[in-house]
Order: structure tokens, then C-alpha cells, then sequence
């Protein structure tokens, strides 16, 4: 057990991981490979787009093209629970500023949705050959940048503490009823007048077969919870201390999703996707070429995550192993979603430049009044246990 | 002389920072760091090998639960 766990410590152990997370999202793009069925284009794993179909399938929102009980994401929190427990790592703790991160929770998830996607669909987006990713990701590491100033002027959201077992167990039970309402999919009245809801067309209608979607999320899952794959953690270390460790896995899940998407025909390169018999420009799939809100979305986002400490997908492991915390952050961004779709500030939408403003200033002084909890004066020193 | 910094129950990356301003302003000798998960022992031993300190991890169950205590020499 403990050259595995080694193994996974190492920098092969995390760009494995890398290869094979990105590897099995651009195949959960081919539609081809399970009889037309597949998850959207760029879209093989988007914590934030499954979080919001997710949050539709509840009826949180009636966006009706994105309602789908996406089984990846308790998946995904399911494996992170399996490998904890196998290797000793469950621990429940909580109490580090919850509703601080139940709030940027809600506006990464909201600033995700205005770019149209998480950390992981924007590399996606580039790897499918989506030119409007770069925006996002330039956005992204400039949020994560406006983060890392913070964390060197001292900030931190508190200790969190060791709790009773029902903290740490409350979101991997919470999340496999999810996932068994996934696989039978009950509808509790009138089909689209209660929930589950489930789109007819749209992203929401486009889906692996379900079997595969969690296999998937349950080796994602697991496979992160071990080798501690962070996409916004891997910036932050970057700018923070030059270290590159969580880098080279994201280095290594955009090599294997680029190499997929050419290998399956995926790759279909542009801002967008050329004319239509109108004479209108086709967008890429579930994207929007205004620039600068793909860039202003992102930095929302990037600045709400590191914040919070970790990308959408680390914050839904951590809740598998037990933080409270993360699980909090996690129903925030489901919350978030809501607001987002119900608020119609999704995408290039005209509210969209309002809510950026908005979550910039609120995130922003989060981070400011941050700061004094952690000032590097203040740094508890103590004598060793 | 002994430097320790306790980063129990902190988030990502403050176990990491920490430990390693500490390393950078002790040069030398040896720092003890408390962390107490093991993504955290992972992530100061990285950083405190990648400064060419050496690392050793000790377990210990206190009253609040399992404890990594990491001490680290140059």
C-alpha cells in the first residue's frame, strides 16, 4: 500500500492521472464509440456545466435544455469516499468559514457560467480546438493570480477541525442517493412539471450511457483523491513557489485530450465554426465569442476557486474524504447554477457584465478582509504534539 | 534551535507556503511543521526536498485526532 500511495505522491503518479482523466473525457465525446450516445462537444467533463444540469434535473432552474441528473459528478465524489477509506485518508473536519465558502461557491459558479464552463471544460475547449478557451484561461490565471497576491498578504479562511464522523459522511450519502436517483430516474408527477426533470434537446439531452459516466467519474474520482489533481491548484503553485508538480498533470490531461480529439475527429479549430446558409457565423459548442466576458467570467471564477483552495472538481474529492467545507463550497456552486439560469446571466447574456462587477467586488473583499485572520504576524507557532 | 509551525486544518496551499517561508527564513537546522492530512504530508515534504532540506514523518494520535508531525533538517 505504501509504494502505491508513493507512487501516486510522485510527480509519474500525477501525470498519469492527467493522461488518463483527459484521456477518458475526450472519449466520453465520441459519440461514435457508444452507438451516437455521448456526453456534449468539449464538454466530456465540465464540473460546472454537470453541477448546473444537476441543479435543472432538481428543478432548481427551468432552463429546460440543460436539466440532466449528470451521474459524474457523485460519482466523482463517490470515488474520491472509495479511495479515501482504502487508504486510510477519511477524515471528517469542518468548520473553516463555511458560509464564506458557500458565497464563492456561488459566484465561481457564477463567473464558470458566463465563460461556459469550469477549469476543466476550458482545457477541453482549447484541446477541442475552441480559440475562446484562451480568453477563458487567460482569464482564469489572472483570477488565480489576484488570489495568490492575497495569499501572500496573509489570507486564509481559518482552521478547519477534526468532526464527528456524520460531518464527513453527510456528502458522500448525500451524493449516492444522487447518484441512485441518476440511475432510476424517477419523476415525481407530470413528466416536465416536476422534477426529476430531464431536457429533450439541448446539452442537458446529450449523455453517455450512464454505465460508462460512472465508471468514469467513480476511476476519476478515485484517481484525484490519490494524486490530489487540482487544474487551479496547479496555476496557484506555479506563481506561488515555481513548483510544477500539479502543472504536469494538467500538462499531461490537455496532451491526452488534444492527442483523443484528433485521433477521434474531434478537432474542429476556430473562434468559430465558419458561416451558415445566412451568412451568420456558427459558434462553437456551448461557447460565445465575447472576449472579454469569457476573460472577466474566468477571473471571477479563478479568483473565487483559489480563494476557496482548490478547482471545482478538488473541491467535490475533498468532500468525498470527508470535508465539510469543500461540501459546502460544492452547494454553493449548485446554488449558483440556479441563480445563474434563473437571473438569466449565463454566457454573453446583457446581465452578465453586472453580476462580474458585483462578484468581483464581494469576492474581492472576502480576500481583503481575509488577510488580517492570517497576517503573516499572527501565524500560530507552536511547540510540536 | 527549533522552528514549528502548526498548519493543522489549513486549506491548500497555506500548509505548503508556510513550511516553506519558515524553511526559507531558517537556512538551516530544523523545522517541525504539524499538518494533519496526508495530502498536506505529501505537499511540505515536496516543497522542503525541492529546498534540499531532508524530511522525516512521524504519526501521533492526540486528543484532536491524528497528526502529522514532519521535521525537517538541513
Amino acid at each position: 500500500m505504501t509504494k502505491v500511495s508513493s507512487f501516486f505522491a510522485r510527480r509519474s503518479g500525477i501525470i498519469v492521472a492527467g493522461l488518463v482523466i483527459g484521456g477518458l473525457a475526450a472519449t466520453l465525446q465520441n459519440a461514435d464509440l457508444f452507438s451516437g450516445r455521448s456526453n456534449p462537444p468539449n464538454m466530456g467533463v465540465c464540473v460546472a456545466c454537470f453541477t448546473r444540469d444537476i441543479a435543472g434535473s432538481l428543478g432548481l432552474h427551468r432552463a429546460s435544455a440543460v436539466q440532466y441528473l449528470r451521474p459524474e459528478i457523485p460519482a466523482f465524489c463517490l470515488g474520491a469516499f472509495i479511495a479515501a477509506l482504502a487508504f486510510g485518508e477519511f477524515r471528517p473536519r469542518t468548520g473553516s468559514s463555511p458560509i464564506v465558502r458557500f458565497i464563492l461557491g456561488m459566484f465561481a459558479m457564477i463567473g464558470a457560467l458566463i465563460f461556459l464552463g469550469c477549469p476543466w471544460r476550458a482545457m477541453l475547449r482549447l484541446a477541442g480546438g475552441d480559440w475562446n478557451a484562451i480568453l477563458g484561461l487567460v482569464g482564469l490565471v489572472a483570477g488565480i493570480g489576484l488570489g495568490v497576491l492575497l495569499l501572500r498578504g496573509g489570507f486564509s479562511l481559518g482552521r478547519a477541525y477534526p468532526a464527528r464522523a456524520v460531518a464527513g459522511l453527510a456528502m458522500p450519502v448525500l451524493m449516492g442517493v444522487l447518484l441512485l436517483l441518476a440511475i432510476f430516474y424517477p419523476v415525481f408527477g407530470e413528466a416536465g412539471q416536476a422534477a426529476l426533470f430531464r431536457s429533450a434537446k439541448g446539452p442537458g439531452a446529450m449523455a453517455a450511457p450512464i454505465v460508462v459516466s460512472i465508471l468514469v467519474g467513480l476511476v476519476v474520482g478515485f484517481l484525484a483523491q490519490r494524486t490530489r489533481f487540482c487544474t487551479v491548484g496547479a496555476f496557484r503553485d506555479l506563481l506561488l513557489m515555481r513548483d510544477f508538480h500539479l502543472f504536469s498533470g494538467i500538462v499531461a490531461f490537455l496532451v491526452a485530450a488534444f492527442a483523443l480529439n484528433l485521433v477521434y475527429g474531434q478537432f474542429k479549430p476556430g473562434f468559430t465554426l465558419g458561416l451558415d446558409s445566412d451568412g451568420k457565423p456558427i459558434q462553437q459548442f456551448a461557447a460565445h465569442s465575447t472576449h472579454w466576458l469569457n476573460f472577466a467570467g474566468m477571473l471571477l471564477a479563478g479568483l473565487s476557486f483559489t480563494l476557496a483552495g482548490g478547482c471545482p472538481g478538488r473541491q467535490v474529492f475533498l468532500s468525498g474524504e470527508g470535508d465539510g467545507d469543500a461540501a459546502v463550497f460544492v452547494l454553493g456552486m449548485l446554488t449558483g447554477a440556479a441563480v445563474s439560469h434563473n437571473f438569466n446571466l449565463v454566457g454573453a447574456s446583457k446581465f452578465a457584465p453586472y453580476v462580474v462587477v458585483i462578484g468581483l467586488v464581494v469576492v474581492g473583499a472576502i480576500g481583503l478582509a481575509g488577510r488580517e485572520v492570517f497576517a503573516r504576524k499572527e501565524a500560530k507557532v507552536c511547540q510540536p504534539v | 534551535m527549533s522552528t514549528s509551525v502548526d498548519a493543522r486544518g489549513l486549506s491548500c496551499p497555506q500548509p505548503m507556503f508556510l513550511t516553506r517561508q519558515a524553511l526559507v527564513e531558517a537556512g538551516s537546522g530544523e523545522v517541525v511543521v504539524l499538518v494533519d492530512g496526508a495530502d498536506q504530508v505529501d505537499n511540505c515534504t515536496r516543497t522542503a526536498e525541492r529546498l534540499g532540506w531532508q524530511a522525516t514523518c512521524e504519526q501521533k494520535t492526540g486528543p484532536e485526532g491524528r497528526v502529522f508531525e514532519l521535521t525537517f533538517r538541513k
